[in-house]
């Protein structure tokens, strides 16, 4: 018998299938990758004098970055992404923990709970915030009426007030993560541990913590990664007090027009980003992203 | 015993966290009816402010024109998430993780160099800057959370479904259409849900690649909040909230109806 | 003699390099009740789903009527399936799966009603037109799985281990409808099993199948009375295999030396050559107990009660061991106890051995 192992497709695929992938093949090409290509490319253009660029190849741009002013604004997003990913850590960890500890129709109320602010335009929350913060705005009232302090305080356009403001607009990223990692937790290893001779404490963080890792370690890096370009936070809750990496390409671009300054400036951001990325998926061998959604 | 505190401490705990989490909210829809324009004063209750919203024309065009963007970027990534879903269902697993990585790239970019890539890209490329940019772009960043719902929920479909299907009958595409997408629908107006909410909520990227004239609602409200706040910005952001209580709600909704007639499992 | 209705021919296939069927043959008439017989991952559902049309052979060929199907994709083919996990789409009410397949080729709109109510009568599930998939029992789910790929009027019917999920009565119950449904409608059935009891009920023939081969086709009464191999003698019911020599063959009948003692066993077509080494099957149910002196010594061992019969497995003076069953679980022996086993010798059958 004529042997057709290769002579053959399996009958349940034909041409049509391919078709369905080739928008999404299109677009990822075309509007992904051609446009961090030539980001990449952009970044070794020189600057022209007034607008645009020059195709002639510079490393100054890179160059440029290691300037004191502009490092310093790296390091700058970074401590703060760092602190705002931490706090966020210490606060909505128990946050999602204690969700997940509660009755069904807590669990649905929670959740529903959660799901209007998440779903408001960040910016009505952040002008919540500016309401809350300003002189003489809602906080000072309330600290005022409780006699702790004599005069309204400052705390508008200052570093804390951005913190808080980061603070509040990704909480529910690191909350949901939790949650939904401590939701699938099975109880039971929990009171076993118990049963065998653990404290409460001992029992959290030989199994609870590890068990609800993947959700905690997503939960960061949902965190991390927009915190470090959410430049508009910090422009508006911390004036020009607070400068951003991401302000400082949306300067480069919209302000001085330096287009290729701009673009090293973002190349560098996102490899930092990936390397981040890549740290996660080192430490929870996942291949898949779907559970950050 | 010890359980029991436990649950108390936690119920404050949430409690708490709720309050603080929502109290912005709240603010803003209180001082969207404070008649005084400082939202330092309250000057009693009215309804000023909303008069003054509905009588701005420019608001209304922004308004319209993120409706319009929103739709078409949850629709266009829609189709394109799906398609793109059930096509990967069939390509050899070398060749996933590739298509896997590029697809999920605008989630893990932080939206300022989303933004100005696109800028730069638009500009080369010498595409005028206007809605049409925008429907790109927000397209673009919106096809991974239509992608990626609708491929977990596929992975979780009965395969023997689609060959029951064959087996009686059915072409390829009519099992698409009779079999696989009902059976995706869910997920597929999650994805498109959740993209128009993130459509709507961006102000980095459009801010980027929108062009002179067009305004998105969001790019109002930023800058207003930056060059200074008329309450009307209160008003405005009130009603975005009625809307998205309205989503919310819808979605629930949906949710719930779609776990009435099977998912397949 | 009934048409040939589905061919089988030298049909090869591997999954990542590991060989699944090794050439496999099958010629099935209509009307025919075949059951392909095995234990899993002999190859059964491969072979099902090639028929089906869902898997495409490596080598061989499939016929249908005559026709050379092997290429052609399953919506065009006149065979369905009544898939392991029923399958019925959940998103469709009971009437719409069934009429499912109508619905494709755009019969009219009365003939397709009628159809599917007297789908729904055959597996007499009147009534539930509406109902959802997610609503029904499992064994109903079975007949309306069962009931979708009939109304078709398929030429073959491909049925998957379909009472797998099934409790023991139901089974059981189902066996029976099942086969007078095959014999109303007059479709060729194509049954997997792993079931032996199951095979025996309903087939008119039953392909033992091992490692990707078939090792015996014949009807049950064949595949039970006469095993070709060790194999089929052991999964088709219980069967005890004896090691000897041959003595001397003559008139049908073959005399050997098993364990040191003169025996008999049925020839058939097969020559024998004295000296030749032989293994004979023999059926527990078969082996007689006499007193001394006529027949293998044999010592007791030990006795078990198993499903329904008392067994007792005893020893022979070579060291092998021998089972014997009887009805009954009253039997007045002892461990320990010497006594002499003998079968009439139509009763063991000559095997190769191949396990």
């Amino acid at each position: 018998m004529p042997n057709r192992k290769n002579t053959r497709r399996t009958p349940l695929t034909s041409r049509w299938m391919w078709l369905t992938l080739v928008p999404l093949y299109l677009f990822t090409l075309v509007l992904v990758l051609g446009p961090l290509v030539y980001m990449l490319v952009l970044s070794f253009e020189t600057r022209a004098d007034m607008w645009g660029v020059i195709p002639q190849f510079t490393l100054a741009n890179y160059q440029n970055i290691f300037q004191p002013v502009y490092l310093n604004t790296f390091v700058q997003s970074l401590k703060l992404a760092l602190l705002c990913t931490g706090l966020i850590l210490l606060i909505g960890y128990p946050f999602g923990y204690f969700m997940a500890r509660l009755s069904p129709r807590g669990k649905k109320f929670m959740t529903a709970a959660l799901m209007i602010p998440f779903w408001t335009n960040s910016l009505i929350r952040l002008y919540g915030w500016i309401i809350v913060l300003r002189s003489g705005g809602t906080l000072d009232k309330v600290l005022m009426a409780l006699h702790l302090t004599q005069r309204p305080l400052k705390l508008l356009y200052t570093y804390p007030a951005v913190v808080v403001g980061m603070v509040y607009a990704l909480l529910q990223f690191m909350i949901l993560a939790v949650y939904s990692s401590a939701e699938k937790m099975d109880w039971s290893l929990v009171e076993a541990a118990r049963d065998l001779g653990a404290s409460p404490a001992q029992a959290f963080f030989t199994v609870t913590l590890k068990l609800t890792m993947p959700g905690l370690l997503s939960g960061v890096i949902l965190t991390f990664i927009p915190s470090m370009g959410l430049f508009f936070i910090a422009d508006i809750l911390g004036g020009n007090k607070v400068v951003l990496v991401g302000s400082l390409i949306q300067d480069q671009l919209l302000q001085a027009h330096n287009w290729p300054f701009a673009a090293a400036l973002s190349v560098v951001l996102m490899l930092l980003t990936s390397l981040m990325i890549g740290l996660y998926k080192r430490v929870t061998h996942t291949t898949r992203l779907e559970g950050l959604l | 015993m010890k359980k029991k505190r436990r649950i108390s401490f936690s119920t404050v705990y949430l409690a708490l966290g709720l309050v603080i989490i929502y109290l912005p909210i709240a603010l803003v829809i209180l001082y969207s009816f404070n008649e005084s324009k400082l939202s330092s004063v309250w000057g009693g209750f009215s309804l000023k402010w909303y008069r003054t919203l509905f009588a701005d024309k420019a608001m209304f065009q922004a308004l319209g024109n993120s409706l319009i963007l929103g739709l078409s970027a949850s629709f266009a990534a829609g189709v394109v998430g799906t398609l793109g879903a059930v096509g990967f269902d069939r390509v050899r697993p070398r060749s996933r993780r590739v298509i896997e990585y590029l697809t999920s790239m605008p989630l893990m970019t932080p939206e300022i160099i989303l933004g100005m890539v696109f800028m730069a890209f638009f500009g080369m490329l010498g595409i005028p800057f206007g809605m049409g940019t925008l429907i790109l772009s927000h397209t673009t960043f919106c096809i991974p959370y239509v992608f990626m719902l609708v491929q977990a929920r596929l992975v979780g479909m009965d395969r023997s479904l689609a060959e029951a299907a064959r087996d009686l009958g059915a072409g390829e595409r009519q099992v698409f259409f009779t079999i696989t997408l009902p059976l995706l629908l869910p997920a597929i107006v999650s994805g498109m849900l959740l993209s128009f909410a993130m459509s709507l909520d961006d102000v980095i990227i459009s801010l980027f690649v929108t062009g002179v004239n067009v305004n998105t609602l969001p790019i109002k409200v930023y800058t207003a909040l930056k060059t200074g706040v008329t309450p009307e910005i209160n008003a405005l952001c009130t009603l975005l909230l009625a809307a998205t209580l309205l989503l919310v709600g819808l979605s629930m909704l949906w949710g719930k109806i779609s776990r009435l007639t099977g998912s397949g499992r | 003699m009934s048409q040939t209705i589905l061919q089988l021919q030298n049909i090869e296939k591997s999954f990542d390099g590991t060989p699944v069927l090794r050439g496999i043959s099958l010629d099935a008439a209509a009307g025919e009740f075949i059951t392909l017989l095995g234990s899993s991952g002999c190859g059964k559902t491969t072979t099902l789903r090639i028929i089906a049309g869902l898997e495409c052979p490596d080598a061989g060929r499939v016929l249908l009527e005559g026709r050379d199907v092997t290429d052609t994709p399953p919506n065009k083919r006149d065979v369905n399936t009544v898939f392991q996990n029923y399958a019925l789409f959940p998103h469709m009410t009971v009437a719409a799966n069934i009429e499912y397949s109508l619905k494709l080729r755009r019969r009219p709109k009365e003939e397709i009603a009628r159809a599917v109510a007297q789908a729904l009568e055959l597996v007499q599930l009147t009534g539930y037109e509406n109902r959802m998939p997610g609503q029904l029992s499992g064994g109903q789910k079975q007949r309306v799985a069962i009931a979708r790929a009939v109304v078709n009027r398929p030429r073959v019917l491909l049925l998957d281990e379909p009472l797998g999920a099934l409790d023991l009565q139901l089974r059981r119950q189902m066996q029976l409808e099942l086969k007078a449904l095959q014999q109303q409608l007059g479709i060729t059935f194509i049954y997997i099993t792993h079931d032996q009891e199951e095979a025996l009920t309903m087939s008119d023939r039953i392909a033992v199948m091992r490692d990707g081969q078939f090792v015996q086709i014949g009807t049950p009464a064949q595949v039970y009375d006469d095993p070709l191999t060790s194999f089929v003698a052991r999964f088709v019911g219980s069967a005890n295999i004896l090691q000897g020599t041959v003595v001397a063959a003559e008139g049908g009948l073959v005399t050997a030396r098993v364990a040191g003692c003169p025996v008999c066993a049925r020839a058939g077509q097969t020559e024998f050559r004295p000296g030749q080494p032989i293994a004979l099957a023999l059926r527990s149910e078969q082996v007689d107990f006499a007193p001394e002196g006529s027949g293998i010594p044999a010592v007791v061992k030990e006795k078990s009660f198993a499903g329904g019969m008392l067994r007792i497995a005893l020893e022979l003076p070579d060291g092998s061991r021998l089972v014997a069953s009887r009805h009954g679980i009253d039997q007045s022996l002892a461990p320990g106890q010497k006594l002499c086993v003998r079968w009439a010798p139509e009763a063991a059958v000559p095997v190769e051995v191949d396990d």
